[in-house]
């Protein structure tokens, strides 16, 4: 049933679906948890990019893919306009959980660090990203899981990952592609989700 | 009370506070001199724990100004400020994700001092609360009973050795007995190392107890300001509000009971 080579070329597009998705999701994480440092800094530009990332999310992927592909540095046929596509799909849940998380500090516990006489950037680093940690790496795992499945649409702009077999599948009614396709893409992301996860809740250890 | 330009560690001159519409403090002129635990005594919203914030910088007045040691708290260098000032509120606030050891640490920390400096320090100061320090050291805040929490809080408060202490209703959330022992604590530290306090209130007991000088704010001014000898004789309609409390003895609720 397997033909030769398939599973050389599972291993081949599974390892460049993984590097898509390491590279997407480092340059979102870099973006990301500074800006939503930066959001509970200064409220009053909350709506403003907190809607910007919230549109990029309700833009159909398939669609966001194509729109990037006239616009010039950023677009064209290839891995880069994949990544910046994938880069703003990630962005609104780590934006959001790093503010969700920063803000949800306990009351008491800010004002007791401010009255003690702890800088800005004391209360930031030793008390709110700690106390926020598991909450920031809940948003970036989230998104780490949604960005696996949507990097299968990379391979319509020629971004290679694990959509070229369910493309070709899907073109040539191959049920094996698109299966070659799938499968490797669900265990990624339940491998992520598990990983993520066993962080996320030694994070939370406090 | 000292009169203006002695020595008062704390003085409040004219002070008003306004938040849209809502006048929350009205002109309060008060000093408190060293040694003195002055308790503000108020019911909910006369402004109290405002006018406590206002010593270590969390609120500036709307108009007039308040003075530490003499300067203006808008010509402090806050972070200064509120590390010369141990800070203690009815939540306690400890950081969950530090121990006992590091949390009453925080101030010598952020101080520089010598790492096993700040270790002796804490165990003295867990001591001098009446906590074992090889017991308590080492665990975490959500370990710890409210009493016990609040024995850190004071503890985290002395830690750099502050002139001047803050309190807002820190035995508020406290059941009774653990209530009074703390409160025992607090005239036994007192005692021990003479420091001035300003204690936030709106338990006449706790006030009378506590205070060299009781403040009563009633709506954003202030009503009386008296020893709690002379407080007991105040005739204001607040002043005897509050001292209505003290007259239910509990030989007659024993009698309600029965």
């Amino acid at each position: 049933m397997i033909r030769a080579g398939l599973a050389q070329e599972i291993i081949e597009l599974t390892s460049q679906h993984f590097v898509l998705v390491l590279v997407a999701m480092a340059i979102a994480a870099a973006i990301g948890i500074p800006a939503g440092i930066f959001l509970t800094r200064r409220a009053a530009y909350r709506p403003a990019l907190l809607g910007f990332a919230n549109v990029m999310q309700t833009i159909p992927s398939l669609a966001l893919f194509g729109f990037l592909i006239p616009i010039p540095l950023i677009g064209g046929i290839g891995k880069r306009t994949a990544i910046v596509a994938l880069v703003l799909y990630a962005l609104l849940p780590i934006l959001r959980n790093t503010l969700a998380g920063i803000l949800g500090v306990d009351a008491a516990v800010r004002e007791s660090a401010i009255a003690m006489g702890m800088t800005d950037r004391q209360l930031l680093w030793q008390v709110e990203l700690p106390l926020a940690a598991h909450t920031i790496m809940a948003g970036v795992r989230i998104a780490t899981v949604t960005t696996i499945g949507t990097a299968t649409i990379a391979a319509a702009i020629g971004g290679g990952g694990l959509g070229v077999f369910i493309f070709r599948g899907i073109a040539s009614v191959d049920t094996v592609q698109i299966l070659a396709g799938a499968i490797p893409a669900a265990l990624l992301a339940l491998i992520s989700d598990g990983g993520l996860g066993w962080v996320e809740k030694r994070l939370s250890a406090v | 009370m000292a009169p203006a330009g002695s020595a008062a560690v704390v003085e409040f001159r004219e002070v008003s506070y306004r938040v849209g519409g809502n006048l929350i403090l009205e002109r309060v002129s008060l000093s408190v001199s060293a040694g003195e635990t002055l308790v503000l005594l108020g019911r909910s919203g006369s402004g109290k724990t405002t006018a406590l914030k206002m010593v270590n910088g969390l609120v500036f007045p709307t108009t007039g100004e308040v003075l530490v040691e003499g300067r203006g708290t808008t010509t402090w260098d806050l972070i200064e400020l509120r590390r010369s000032i141990g800070y203690v509120i009815q939540e306690v606030g400890l950081f969950p994700h530090f121990n006992i050891g590091e949390n009453v640490g925080l101030v010598p920390r952020l101080e520089g001092w010598p790492e096993e400096r700040i270790v002796s320090r804490a165990s003295d100061l867990l001591h001098q609360v009446g906590l074992d320090p090889a017991q308590f050291l080492k665990r975490y805040p959500r370990q710890l009973s409210g009493g016990q929490r609040q024995r850190v809080g004071v503890a985290r408060a002395l830690a750099a050795d502050p002139r001047l202490l803050l309190f807002d209703e820190p035995f508020g959330a406290l059941d009774p007995v653990t209530r009074l022992e703390l409160q025992d604590q607090f005239l036994a530290l007192r005692d021990r190392l003479s420091k001035t306090s300003i204690f936030v209130t709106h338990d006449i007991r706790e006030a009378l107890r506590l205070g060299t000088h009781i403040a009563l704010l009633h709506q954003g001014r202030l009503e009386v300001v008296a020893a709690p000898e002379e407080f007991l004789k105040s005739d204001t309609r607040e002043a005897r509000a509050f001292l209505a409390g003290l007259e239910i003895e509990p030989r007659s609720l024993a009698e309600n009971v029965s």
